[in-house]
């Protein structure tokens, strides 16, 4: 049994049950308590702070898996020294995790509305969770639209499960990169660029966006051009998160903790501090 | 069957344009098709026209020297293709290639000029649509310069 005040600041430790190359450097580590841990659940959004043993702990999102199945899958870009461990380490071999933390897409709110995702670049790993909700209770929801960049076509992840998304009635998925050679038959622009090529009710859609906060700088008025109502519109924050728990303010975003009260956020509540220069 | 009239009356970008002007926009105007992998203009030749993209995709490309191409930029449907017939000395900057089948509809660039020259306010009409697909492209390339999605953000 866990210790109770501990819980929330003790990593426990959890086997890798399988390591999954997403892109040249970004992989996936899915995760099972190993015994003596007690299995989670997360609510789809959330991230868990990944323990790589002597080097650090830093937060990531949760990307799946389906919902009903076992463990946890963690989508990683190999950026720094604590990702680069966790890079390095192999099936069967054990993470220290902390979690979950964090607010979560607005899934049940979202229900008989047209949604709307978009995503850029390692984006889509915590909306990957939401979509699988989504498509669980598909017919609780009316149009539901991917809108997904990155660089490269070759940094666009879990490529293998568009087609799937794509087969399912009323979704419409749309891939666009920054840039391309002749191979690429897809889109070639900016994520934003997406938003008027596909369909939906402007005043009963919610929008969920995850990427980098430039991209929902631009993002956010692209949305509400299209008539999309700010408090309609959810963004998920990222600073320097430590604690993950609200103590030690490395992620304080104005009044709020993005660890604790984010990452996800509905956008009119943050609008004011959104952008705002060296914030 | 839909005149090119009517077809231009519902677009977007005409929205608004006083019946006179759209009869001689029109008249300035046709069906074009093209298959995919076809050439629609290459850079460095005369730009004397543009294309409002009916159904399909078109690939901006640039050609490094000595390397492959690259696409900048894809246009699809209800977009407007090429502005280089109104800037001087109205040569295309890009290759442009069908990526499928595309039909659009052409603007005689050159006849566009020599009407906006007649009659400024039709100039007018049609800088002031064409701006915001300029501004916006250059919102996006300023974007893809950014890099928004690599390992620095």
């Amino acid at each position: 049994m866990e210790p109770l005040l501990s819980s929330r600041i003790t990593p426990w430790p959890y086997r890798i049950e399988k390591v999954i190359r997403e892109t040249h450097n970004t992989f996936s580590l899915d995760v099972v308590p190993r015994e003596g841990a007690s299995p989670r659940t997360f609510l789809p959004g959330q991230f868990n702070m990944l323990y790589a043993f002597g080097v650090g702990e830093v937060p990531i999102s949760i990307s799946g898996p389906k919902p009903g199945i076992q463990g946890m899958i963690h989508t990683i870009r190999d950026v720094g020294a604590v990702t680069h461990a966790l890079h390095r380490l192999k099936k069967g071999q054990t993470v220290g995790l902390r979690g979950p933390f964090g607010s979560a897409w607005p899934i049940e709110a979202a229900k008989g509305n047209d949604v709307v995702i978009m995503a850029g670049g390692i984006g889509l790993a915590p909306l990957r969770p939401a979509l699988y909700a989504l498509l669980d209770q598909r017919e609780q929801f009316g149009e539901i639209a991917l809108l997904y960049g990155a660089r490269k076509p070759e940094d666009l992840l879990f490529t293998k499960e568009f087609e799937t998304w794509r087969g399912r009635y009323g979704v419409q998925v749309k891939l666009t990169v920054d840039i391309a050679d002749r191979e690429w038959r897809g889109n070639v622009g900016v994520v934003n660029s997406l938003i008027q090529r596909v369909n939906f009710d402007p005043l009963n859609t919610v929008a969920m966006i995850c990427g980098p906060e430039v991209m929902m700088r631009f993002a956010v008025p692209e949305l509400k051009r299209q008539g999309i109502l700010e408090d309609r519109i959810f963004i998920t924050m990222e600073r320097n998160m430590k604690c993950a728990v609200g103590f030690c303010g490395h992620c304080q975003f104005g009044p709020t903790f993005i660890c604790k009260d984010g990452p996800v956020f509905r956008y009119d509540q943050v609008r004011k501090f959104f952008g705002v220069r060296e914030f | 069957m839909k005149s090119l009239e009517s077809i231009l009356a519902v677009h977007p970008f005409f929205k608004g344009l006083e019946d006179k002007y759209l009869a001689l926009v029109t008249g300035c105007a046709s069906n074009v098709r093209f298959e995919a992998g076809q050439f629609i203009h290459r850079q460095d030749e005369e730009a004397n026209s543009f294309y409002i993209i009916r159904e399909g995709k078109v690939a901006l490309e640039v050609c490094p020297p000595g390397k492959n191409p690259v696409t900048v930029q894809t246009v699809s449907d209800g977009e407007i293709l090429g502005w280089a017939w109104l800037i001087p000395p109205y040569h295309w900057q890009f290759d442009a290639q069908a990526v499928e089948l595309t039909r659009a509809i052409v603007l005689d660039g050159k006849c566009l000029r020599n009407k906006c020259g007649e009659d400024h306010t039709l100039g007018y009409e049609l800088l002031s649509r064409l701006l915001p697909v300029i501004g916006k492209t250059m919102e996006a390339t300023r974007l893809q310069l950014l890099d928004i999605y690599g390992n620095n953000h």
